[in-house]
């Protein structure tokens, strides 16, 4: 018996060890964020919360030249949430169309428009970024919502997740509902979409998290500081602090860690067991 | 494919045509310029460009800092894999196996998904700072004369930390409701023949795990080789002297920074094809090995 036991400490110790190694840097990166320039200078990293929470905060979301020049914290939050936001809507309903069209229609372009959507995979943004960001440009879309989200929605993961999801669905409601005489749309918009729900919500909210985490893209594409988003102001604070200046603002960098993980992390955390269940289907 | 399907002319082409349209515009009109300006020189004003065959490619792979970058990444992306599997595997098979406090270990273990790596890379960069970080102190304080500011191996250990503490998470969720789709009955059936835990887990539980680890070792290598490009830019951006690019950062610096179009395009190219290969390899690899 008491071997078991050992077992099951061992167990927890070794989960524990996990959780710690998972958590400790967030928890330290929050700690250290709630402490004076100074105090951080003098003392290194903090474990514990101090007194300055709402005053480094309220710096960066609300006062200008808080983290960057002009634009303010909560700007750089909204711009988040339109890309996350646009990013998931956008993605899932082209996505969920063209698996429509791949999985229920027998036409003539078929396989060579699936291996068109297939090469998507091959090569992500970040191998062709020159080019990408030439024709964006070209087209006069640079530092506009079009021109930073529709390109993001070029690449196929989506398209494959529904394309699983519907191969799934039963042949039998098909035949049923063309006996019925429904036509392509009404199929779609009546069947296929209730029957889809959970597979759209999981989507959605790994799509959002995808699209507030983009970098590189956002990075080349927004010039003016007004479209910057919080991910992109990971990258201005991380010069500012590499070149160096009086007194180093570590508690903001900090901050800002923060503020751009809370958002993703709370929409994981809150719809846990959609998205592991969106995520691991599209396993399949 | 489905046996039963629409017959239509028309409707299916507009239902397809955003995405082949996006695609068309945002995908296949830069690769194609991508694969068009590797084959050009352009002079030191960028005015006029000449067609020069595959004499970019043969810059590219003659040129020893892309051999370093192939080199590191390939390195790279075989520790980052690895290592993340390793740890996720074990914190997987013993959370499958707690009862107590199972659904908290889960929830505390796989939150650090929704972290971007730029985000992870400029929290490690703080906790491995010289002034303020007590990582990098108390490497130094253990006697390790850590610096990766100028030395290559610490910086690339610094690199590979945080890849594998940002996608420990994923590959914990897979190997996790792996785990739990293997059935009660197998487990008990394993239990009767065998009575070591480590014997049982090697010989039933590990094959049986064996697609999604197939899946993951992909889905990893992807990671290594694309999405730690923020992790690279926030913490050594390549440096000392290029020893932490990878082959993805090296594409980005030598366009943007370097204004070497023709040469990053090759770059770009030669990395499709490494793709191309790879993903090859994988479905081959998949057909023979893995069943499901």
């Amino acid at each position: 018996m008491s071997n078991i036991n050992w077992r099951i400490i061992l167990n927890h110790t070794i989960l524990l060890i996990g959780v710690i190694f998972m958590s400790l840097p967030v928890w330290v990166a929050f700690s250290t964020s709630t402490h004076s320039a100074e105090t951080i200078l003098r003392e290194g990293l903090q474990f514990w919360p101090g007194t300055n929470f709402i005053g480094t905060y309220r710096e960066v979301l609300f006062e200008q030249g808080g983290v960057m020049k002009s634009v303010l914290g909560i700007t750089m939050l909204k711009n988040s949430m339109i890309l996350g936001i646009g990013f998931a809507i956008g993605k899932v309903i082209v996505s969920m169309l063209a698996a429509y069209a791949i999985v229920y229609f027998r036409f003539r372009l078929a396989t060579p428009l699936f291996w068109i959507i297939f090469l998507t995979l091959l090569l992500p943004l970040e191998v062709r970024i020159i080019p990408s960001y030439e024709v964006v440009a070209g087209l006069g879309l640079l530092d506009t919502n079009f021109g930073l989200i529709v390109p993001l929605i070029a690449s196929a993961t989506g398209t494959f997740y529904f394309r699983q999801f519907f191969k799934s669905i039963p042949e039998e409601l098909l035949e049923a509902a063309r006996l019925d005489g429904a036509t392509p749309w009404r199929f779609f918009v009546d069947i296929l979409i209730p029957l889809s729900k959970t597979m759209i919500a999981a989507i959605l909210i790994i799509m959002f998290v995808v699209g507030w985490n983009q970098y590189l893209w956002p990075l080349i594409m927004t010039t003016k500081e007004e479209n910057y988003t919080l991910v992109i102001g990971i990258k201005q604070i991380y010069q500012i602090l590499s070149e160096g200046g009086e007194l180093p603002q570590y508690q903001k960098a900090f901050a800002l860690t923060i503020l751009a993980t809370l958002p993703p992390v709370l929409v994981v955390l809150f719809f846990q067991n959609w998205f592991v269940k969106g995520l691991v289907e599209s396993e399949k | 494919m489905k046996r039963v399907q629409f017959e239509h002319s028309t409707i299916p082409y507009l239902f397809i045509a955003p995405q082949i349209i996006i695609i068309a515009i945002f995908f296949l009109w830069p690769a194609a310029q991508a694969v068009h300006q590797s084959f050009l020189l352009e002079d030191a004003f960028g005015l006029s460009s000449q067609f020069v065959w595959f004499k970019n490619y043969f810059d590219t792979i003659g040129d020893a800092s892309w051999r370093q970058a192939a080199w590191f990444t390939t390195v790279f992306s075989v520790l980052v894999t690895f290592l993340s599997l390793g740890i996720a595997l074990l914190l997987a098979v013993k959370a499958n196996e707690v009862i107590r406090g199972a659904r908290t270990y889960r929830t505390t273990l796989m939150w650090a998904y929704a972290i971007a790596p730029p985000v992870a890379g400029l929290m490690g960069n703080l906790m491995f700072h010289p002034l303020i970080g007590d990582l990098y102190k108390f490497l130094n304080a253990i006697g390790w004369d850590f610096n990766h500011k100028l030395d290559s191996f610490d910086a690339g250990f610094v690199v590979v930390l945080i890849a594998v503490w940002k996608q420990v998470s994923v590959n914990f969720i897979f190997f996790l409701s792996g785990l739990q789709g293997i059935s009660k009955a197998v487990n008990e059936a394993a239990m009767m023949d065998c009575k070591s835990p480590t014997r049982r887990f090697w010989t039933i539980t590990f094959p049986l795990l064996a697609p999604t680890t197939f899946f993951l070792m992909v889905i990893n290598i992807t990671y290594a080789f694309f999405e730690t490009f923020g992790i690279i830019d926030t913490t050594t951006g390549g440096a000392p002297g290029g020893s932490t690019n990878t082959l993805v950062y090296k594409v980005f610096q030598d366009g943007f920074r370097g204004a070497d179009l023709g040469g990053s395009s090759a770059q770009s190219v030669v990395l499709m094809l490494i793709v191309l290969a790879l993903t090859v390899i994988q479905f081959r690899f998949i057909e023979r090995k893995v069943h499901y």
